[in-house]
C-alpha cells in the first residue's frame, strides 16, 4: 500500500460507496426507526400508562439491567484477553445464587436476619462472591488452560459442554426442585424521593451493582494488576516479553469476572426469590446479548448494554409493540430484546462502545 | 472443467431425490400390527383411507387397529407417561403412584398379571410428550397408556399413541383442544382413542368465572396465561364464561413459562385497571407473579387466583400465595376414596401431593375394566383387538372414585365438579388448602 496509491483512490471512494447493500441496509435502518417511532408514539399518545408507570416501567428495566451488566462484565473480560466468549459463565452466576439462598436460609432462622439486615447482606453477598470466583477459577483451570493455544471454536464448544456439565451436576446435589429466597423485611416497601416511587429491593440491586461496577472500572484503570489485564487483552504476547505472567492475569481476569457473577446471584435472588438449576441459562444468554450490544471486549460497553437490554425488554413491548394492537405484548419481551440486538448492530455493527481491542490477530 | 459439472450435476441429483421423498408417498394411515409370537400379520392397515372429519380428527375404519397377543403367563403391559421431574414432578409422581397401586389393585386380568412396563417422563411439554409417546409404542404389546400429566405434552403423545393403534387415557389433561368444547365442536388436537377422566376446562373456566362475578362480585379482571395449550385454553374458556356473564376481561395477556421479571406486565394489569388477576400457570412463573403482583403501584388490593396447575404443596406454602383462590377438581370423598388414601399413604409415607390422583386411578381402572370386556381367551392366550377396546371405553360406564365416568364420543368421560379453594393463613398445606372449599360447581350448575 503506498501513499500514491490512496492519494489516488479518495476521490473515487465515495462514490464507489454507494452500493445496493447499502443502500438496502440504510433502508432497513430508516424502517426500523419509523416502526419504532411510530409504535411508541401510539402507545403514548393512547394514554394508557400514567408517567409514574412509564417512569416505574424504566427503573425495573435498570434493576434487571444492572444484574445483567454485572454478568456480562465476565462475558467481556474473558472475550478481552482470551478471544472466546465463555458460555459457561450463566452457570457461575446460577452458583452464585445457589450459595445465597442456602446462606440466607441458613441466617434466615438466627436473630442476625432481623437484627441487623445489611451485616446478613454483606455476609450472603460474600459468600455469593467467593463461590462464584471458586468455580471460575476451577472451570478456567479444567476446561480452559488445557486449550490456550487451540483454534478458537475448541475452547467454546468446551464452555457448552461446561455448562450443561455444571447444570446437570447442581441439579443431582440440590434437586430439580424451585428454591423460595426467604423474605428481608426492611427490603419490603418502597422508598420515596422526589415524588419517585421506587421498590427498596430495586435500590438496593441498582447501588449494589453501581458500587460494584465502579470498583471494577477503578481496578482495571487504576492498579498494577488491571494495567497487566489490558495488556494481555491487547497483545498477550509481547505482554509475556514485558514480563507478565499471562497465566496468573487470566487467572484473575476470571476470578474478577465470577466475583462479579456471585454479586449478581445474590442480587439476582433479591429481586427474583425463586430459582432452580436452569435459571442461570436465560440470564447467561441475556447478559451475553448484553455484552455484544455494549461492544464486546469492552468493560463500560457490557455495563451500559447491560442496561440497555434491561430497559429495552422492560419498556418495549409496552412502548412499541402495545401500539399496534398486538394482543398479549408482554410476552414478546424477549422477541423485544433480541431485536434490539439486531436492530443496534444494523446502525452500529461493532456494538454500542465499539469493539475496543488492537488489531485482530487471525 | 469437467469435475465442476459433474459435482453440479451429483448436487441437482442430489436435491431433486430429496424433494421426491419428501413430496411423494406420504400415505395416512400407518401400520399398526401389533401381533406377537406371529410372522404373518394377522390384519392390514393403510389400505383403507382414512376418512378426515371436520376439525381435524381421523377416524380408522373398524377392526383395522390390529390386536395384541398376551401368550399364557406373560403379563399384559401398560405405559405411563407422566410429568415426573422438574417444576411439574408432583402432578406427575402422584399419578404415576395411583397407576401403581391400581396395579397392585387389581392383582390380574383373566389369569395374566399386569405389568408397568414404561415410566416415561412427559416434561409437561411437546418435546416429553412426543419422545416418551414414541418409546413408549415402539413396544408392541403396550395396550394403553395412562398419561399426560400437562396438556402441552398431551398434544403429540395423543397424536403418536392413538396413531400407533393403542389408546391414551390421561387423568389430568384439561385443555379442550384434545378433545372438544363440550359444545358439539370437536377440538383441534382431538384423535380416536384418546380419552380423559379429568374435567374438561371449558367447565373449570366457566366455574372459576361464575365464582368471580357472582361470589366476590368484581367485573374488572385481567387474565394471564403462558402459551401452553392448557393455560391458554383455561383462560380462554374462563374469558368466554366471565363476558357472556357481564364481566369486562380488560387485559388478556401472557408471559412466558420461563420469564422472572413480571413487573412489566403487571403494571400494564395495573394501567387496565383489574380488580382481579386470573392465572392458571405453572411454578416457578406463578411464585413470580403473586409476589410481584402485590409489590407494584396500582394492584396492592388486587385479588390473585389460580387454578389447578398450581395446586400443589411447594406453591402454597409460599408466603405470597396466602388469600389467593384456586380453581380445581372436587377432591373425591367416600369411603374408597379414603381407603385409597390410605394405601398411599401406607405405600409412600406421606399423603397425595397433588389434585389428580383419584382420576389416575379411575382411568387406570377403567382401562383394566375394558380390557377385560373386550379380551378373548384361547387356552391361555390372550387376544385384545384394539378397535373394540376403543369402542369399550366408549360404551362403558364406571363407577370410579371421582364419580360415574362415562366417555362422550370425544373422549371426555368424567361429570366433574369443580371447587373453588382459597389459601388462607390457617391453611399450612395442600390437603388444608383442598379442604378448604368455598364453592362447587357441577357441569349442570354451569349450564354444560
Amino acid at each position: 500500500m503506498t501513499q500514491a496509491a490512496t492519494v489516488d483512490a479518495r476521490p473515487t471512494r465515495r462514490a464507489s460507496r454507494i452500493t445496493p447493500v447499502s443502500i438496502f441496509l440504510w433502508g432497513l435502518r430508516i424502517a426500523a426507526l419509523a416502526v419504532i417511532l411510530y409504535g411508541s408514539y401510539l402507545s403514548i399518545s393512547s394514554g394508557r400508562l400514567t408517567a409514574s408507570q412509564w417512569r416505574d416501567l424504566l427503573v425495573f428495566g435498570v434493576s434487571t439491567g444492572s444484574v445483567y451488566s454485572l454478568i456480562a462484565l465476565g462475558y467481556t473480560m474473558v472475550y478481552g484477553v482470551l478471544r472466546f466468549i465463555n458460555f459457561a459463565h450463566g452457570e457461575v452466576f446460577m452458583i452464585g445464587a445457589m450459595m445465597a439462598f442456602y446462606v440466607a436460609n441458613a441466617l434466615a432462622t438466627t436473630s442476625l436476619w432481623v437484627d441487623n439486615p445489611i451485616v446478613s447482606l454483606l455476609i450472603v453477598l460474600v459468600t455469593a462472591m467467593v463461590t462464584s470466583t471458586a468455580v471460575a477459577v476451577t472451570i478456567e483451570r479444567i476446561a480452559y488452560r488445557p486449550l490456550r493455544g487451540a483454534p478458537r471454536l475448541i475452547p467454546l464448544i468446551t464452555s457448552i459442554g461446561a455448562s450443561f456439565t455444571i447444570q446437570y451436576l447442581v441439579r443431582g446435589l440440590v434437586g430439580p426442585s424451585t428454591k423460595a429466597f426467604p423474605r428481608m423485611e426492611p427490603l419490603r416497601g418502597t422508598f420515596e424521593f422526589g415524588g419517585f416511587v421506587i421498590l427498596r429491593s430495586q435500590v438496593v440491586v441498582i447501588v449494589a451493582a453501581l458500587v460494584m461496577m465502579l470498583l471494577l472500572y477503578l481496578f482495571v484503570e487504576k492498579t498494577r494488576t488491571g494495567k497487566s489485564m489490558r495488556a494481555v487483552s491487547e497483545d498477550a504476547e509481547t505482554a509475556a516479553l514485558m514480563g507478565i505472567d499471562v497465566d496468573r492475569t487470566i487467572v484473575k481476569v476470571f476470578a474478577v469476572g465470577g466475583a462479579m457473577a456471585g454479586v449478581a446471584g445474590a442480587l439476582w435472588g433479591l429481586v427474583f426469590p425463586s430459582l432452580n438449576f436452569f435459571s442461570g441459562f436465560l440470564p447467561g444468554i441475556k447478559a451475553f446479548t448484553s455484552a455484544v450490544l455494549g461492544g464486546i471486549g469492552n468493560i463500560v460497553g457490557a455495563m451500559l448494554g447491560g442496561v440497555s437490554l434491561g430497559i429495552f425488554e422492560s419498556v418495549g413491548p409496552s412502548l412499541v409493540l402495545a401500539g399496534y394492537e398486538i394482543p398479549a405484548f408482554s410476552q414478546l419481551k424477549d422477541v423485544v430484546a433480541y431485536s434490539a440486538l439486531v436492530l443496534v448492530l444494523i446502525f452500529r455493527p461493532t456494538g454500542i462502545l465499539g469493539e475496543r481491542l488492537a488489531q485482530e490477530r487471525g | 472443467m469437467k469435475t465442476k459439472r459433474g459435482l453440479k450435476l451429483l448436487a441437482l441429483l442430489a436435491v431433486l431425490t430429496l424433494v421426491i421423498a419428501a413430496c411423494g408417498g406420504g400415505e395416512g394411515g400407518e401400520d399398526t400390527t401389533t401381533t406377537a409370537g406371529t410372522d404373518e400379520p394377522t390384519t392390514t392397515a393403510g389400505g383403507d383411507e382414512p376418512t378426515t372429519t371436520a376439525g381435524g380428527g381421523t377416524t380408522m375404519p373398524a377392526g383395522d387397529l390390529g390386536v395384541v397377543e398376551v401368550a399364557a403367563g406373560e403379563a399384559i403391559k401398560i405405559g405411563s407417561l407422566q410429568s415426573i421431574s422438574g417444576d411439574t414432578a408432583s402432578l406427575g409422581t402422584d399419578q404415576v403412584r395411583a397407576t401403581e397401586i391400581a396395579i397392585a389393585d387389581k392383582g390380574e386380568i383373566l389369569g395374566h398379571p399386569i405389568e408397568l412396563a414404561f415410566n416415561e417422563d412427559d416434561t409437561c411439554g411437546a418435546e416429553g410428550g412426543q419422545a416418551g409417546a414414541t418409546r413408549i409404542i415402539a413396544d408392541p404389546q403396550v395396550v394403553a397408556v395412562i398419561g399426560t400429566s400437562c396438556s402441552g405434552a398431551g398434544v403429540p403423545a395423543s397424536n403418536v399413541v392413538t396413531s400407533a393403534g393403542r389408546v391414551l387415557v390421561s387423568g389430568s389433561n384439561t385443555s379442550p383442544v384434545l378433545t372438544s368444547d363440550l359444545a358439539g365442536n370437536e377440538g383441534p388436537e382431538h384423535h380416536p382413542g384418546y380419552f380423559r377422566t379429568a374435567h374438561n376446562d371449558a367447565i373449570q373456566g366457566a366455574a372459576a368465572a361464575k365464582f368471580v362475578f357472582e361470589e366476590l362480585g368484581l367485573t374488572q379482571v385481567a387474565t394471564i396465561n403462558d402459551g401452553d395449550p392448557y393455560t391458554q385454553g383455561l383462560t380462554s374458556a374462563f374469558e368466554f364464561s366471565f363476558t357472556e356473564l357481564g364481566g369486562t376481561v380488560v387485559l388478556p395477556t401472557a408471559v412466558t413459562a420461563d420469564q422472572t421479571d413480571m413487573r412489566p406486565v403487571l403494571t400494564e394489569v395495573a394501567a387496565a385497571g383489574a380488580e382481579l388477576i386470573f392465572f392458571p400457570i405453572f411454578q416457578p412463573a406463578g411464585d413470580f407473579l403473586a409476589e410481584q403482583a402485590l409489590e407494584v403501584a396500582g394492584l396492592e388490593d388486587v385479588v390473585l387466583m389460580g387454578a389447578d396447575g398450581l395446586l400443589s404443596d411447594t406453591y402454597v406454602v409460599l408466603p405470597q400465595t396466602e388469600n389467593m383462590y384456586f380453581s380445581g377438581p372436587q377432591t373425591p370423598t367416600g369411603d374408597a376414596y379414603d381407603e385409597f388414601v390410605g394405601k398411599y399413604e401406607a405405600e409412600y409415607g406421606e399423603a397425595p401431593i397433588q389434585s389428580f390422583h383419584a382420576h389416575s386411578y379411575d382411568a387406570t381402572n377403567m382401562v383394566f375394566a375394558a380390557i377385560e370386556a373386550v379380551a378373548t381367551d384361547d387356552g391361555g392366550t390372550l387376544t385384545i383387538d384394539l378397535q373394540a377396546l376403543r369402542d369399550e371405553l366408549h360404551a362403558m360406564t364406571w363407577e370410579g372414585l371421582t364419580g360415574t365416568l362415562s366417555c362422550d364420543e370425544y373422549g371426555d368421560c368424567a361429570a366433574p365438579n369443580i371447587d373453588i379453594l382459597q389459601n388462607t393463613a390457617d391453611t399450612a398445606d395442600i390437603a388444608a388448602v383442598r379442604g378448604n372449599v368455598l364453592a362447587t360447581y357441577s357441569a349442570e350448575d354451569l349450564g354444560f
